[in-house]
């Protein structure tokens, strides 16, 4: 009776077997499915509305270029690219997947009866982060595999190694972003007691930050610098940059700077450049970047993006070890 | 356990739950012995779930200290979570996964090996009188059923105490007959200890050895059923009535802290 048996040793924490419960439930789960749909058709469309638009890049490119990274990143009027998609939809994939995991164990009543297993108050939120991203990471990896067949088959192109390393560094840092904000919804599940209002906030936060964050970037520029849009050249490059900076607060600008960098090898800058930094670009001869060259261009946003989903999980993971069986 | 066997399966001393405005729980004493089935009863409010969450370590005791089965559940929640069943208050189940698969859950979380827990599972279902229903969503359960599932949940681990938060609450009367003899039944094979609480006296008074009557965090007495009868004056008092008196007595109890 004492210590655990050997099965419990082989079976491992109890923050897998709630992983393991939550996957079960969640891939069979009807908002995974609309999930895959969503993602599907922002897989598909992309690339047969664009179709064109790759093979007249694969001609002109001739070889050289990154083209099979065309079939993420390019898209047609008034289709946007698969990256872009992926971008827009990937908040509300974490929404789903996490705004209900803690607050919807309190309203179905079985958090008490969870709880009083032999199994640590952290392995819940544990197992329920874990399951969740996992759900993200195959829904993602499948349409991202889903494009990449249909680019093969369809338009016969056959990506490089380079290629293929910078897609999987994209794939990753889209499930760290997806997870970022998988991270924020299990936050609002953990301090908001109705599933309901918690899947508003964080689809709030969200619209916000997407629709409005420019635009409040923009506000508060013009704030805090009211001459410098229409000033000197030198000023308005100023005004740009500090704008810049203020909308950097949205992760979706990091997101998509990042993306950027990552995708376009011929990136070599994804923010607004400074003078001295302008004069530089505009006598640099077009050329392509390393894969290590452009994850230094991206570093910082994704440095911070990585920040930001770590500071949303402790937040939600402290807030719920510090909170009452019964609140 | 081959230490001195411990007098009580569950030892409370002096335990106390303070929160910033009021006191939950104020120096809680008692004991329950093994293989005794012992009631908290009580008013809505007094204190009884509280002291319950304080029992399985999934709540700290601000002062006063809890034995079960010899160890601190604040200090060794897991050794204590691993032997002791737990009925919550308003027991829920995942809507969407059968009877079966939630108890199964259960099993896993509490690392019994699959084979064993599948016989156990099937087992327990069916003294529950719940086979028929097993692989249905347990949305589709009736409160009832749910009770009777929650009582499974808590055996599935075979434990050696058992903890029963309410287990009469929002069932209909022939409901709570049907429940009380199938705890009854189940205890007695198992030879567990049982703590029990509950508001509704009358219900449970037939299977409970001892009582300890709770109110607002106090303990205002304990003992057989008889015991309380006889110090409220009348061999033949139902024990609600005797729970009023003492009550009553206890509010006016020179020594009783003003409120």
């Amino acid at each position: 009776m004492a210590g655990p048996t050997d099965w419990q040793r082989r079976r491992g924490p109890g923050w897998r077997v709630v992983m393991g419960k939550e996957l079960a439930e969640g891939l069979t789960s009807l908002r995974f499915l609309i999930l895959l749909g969503l993602l599907s058709l922002a897989a598909a469309g992309p690339v047969y509305a664009a179709s064109g638009a790759i093979r007249d890049a694969a001609e002109r490119a001739s070889g050289a270029a990154a083209v099979f990274l065309a079939l993420f990143t390019i898209g047609a009027d008034p289709v946007p690219s698969f990256v872009g998609l992926v971008g827009f939809l990937a908040p509300l994939l974490g929404i789903a997947f996490g705004f209900d995991a803690i607050n919807g164990e309190r309203a179905q009543g079985t958090m008490p009866r969870l709880l009083s297993q032999p199994i640590h108050r952290d392995d819940v939120i544990n197992g329920k982060f874990a399951a969740g991203l996992a759900m993200i990471a195959v829904a993602v990896t499948g349409t991202m595999l889903l494009v990449a067949g249909i680019g093969l088959l369809r338009l016969g192109i056959v990506p490089s190694l380079g290629e293929v390393a910078r897609l999987v560094v994209w794939l990753a840092l889209t499930i760290v972003y997806i997870g970022m904000w998988l991270a924020f919804a299990t936050l609002c599940s953990v301090v908001v007691r109705r599933a309901a209002t918690s899947a508003l906030i964080a689809i709030g936060v969200w619209l916000a930050l997407s629709l409005f964050g420019v635009l409040l970037a923009r506000l508060v520029a013009s704030f805090i610098d009211p001459t410098g849009a229409t000033g000197a050249p030198a000023d308005a490059l100023a005004h740009a940059q500090l704008e810049q900076q203020l909308s950097a607060i949205s992760p979706g600008t990091l997101y998509s700077q990042a993306t950027t960098a990552l995708l376009t090898p011929s990136a070599t800058n994804v923010t607004v450049p400074g003078l001295a930094q302008l004069i530089q670009l505009s006598q640099q001869i077009p050329t392509q970047l390393s894969l290590d060259q452009s994850l230094l261009v991206a570093w910082p946003q994704i440095v911070i993006l990585v920040a930001i989903t770590i500071a949303c999980f402790v937040l939600a993971y402290v807030g719920f070890l510090r909170q009452e069986v019964r609140a | 356990m081959a230490i001195a066997a411990p007098a009580a399966h569950i030892q409370a001393t002096a335990l106390t739950k303070r929160y910033e405005d009021f006191i939950a729980v104020d120096e809680l004493t008692f004991q329950v012995g093994a293989g005794e089935i012992y009631g908290l009863l009580g008013p809505n409010g007094a204190g009884k779930t509280t002291t319950i969450l304080m029992l399985l370590g999934l709540s700290e005791p601000s002062s006063g200290e809890a034995r079960v089965l010899g160890l601190d559940p604040a200090r060794s929640p897991l050794e204590v979570k691993r032997m002791v069943g737990y009925l919550p208050d308003s027991v829920g189940f995942y809507g969407r996964l059968s009877g079966r698969e939630n108890l199964d859950y259960t099993a896993r979380l509490n690392g019994l090996e699959p084979d064993l827990a599948a016989h156990r599972i099937e087992d327990l279902l069916s003294q529950v009188h719940l086979t028929d229903a097993a692989d249905q969503p347990a949305d589709t359960y009736s409160r009832g059923m749910l009770q009777r599932l929650g009582v499974a949940d808590a055996l599935v681990k075979e434990p050696s105490v058992l903890i029963l938060d309410e287990p009469t609450a929002s069932i209909d009367p022939a409901g709570v007959a049907d429940l009380l003899d199938l705890i009854r039944r189940l205890v007695a094979e198992r030879g567990l200890s049982v703590l029990l609480s509950s508001h509704l006296l009358a219900q449970v008074e037939r299977l409970c050895d001892r009582v300890g009557i709770f109110q607002r965090g106090h303990l205002i007495a304990e003992g057989t059923i008889s015991d309380l009868a006889q110090r409220a004056g009348d061999r033949n008092l139902a024990l609600d009535d005797i729970y009023r008196r003492l009550a009553a007595e206890a509010q006016e109890a020179p020594d009783g802290r003003p409120d």
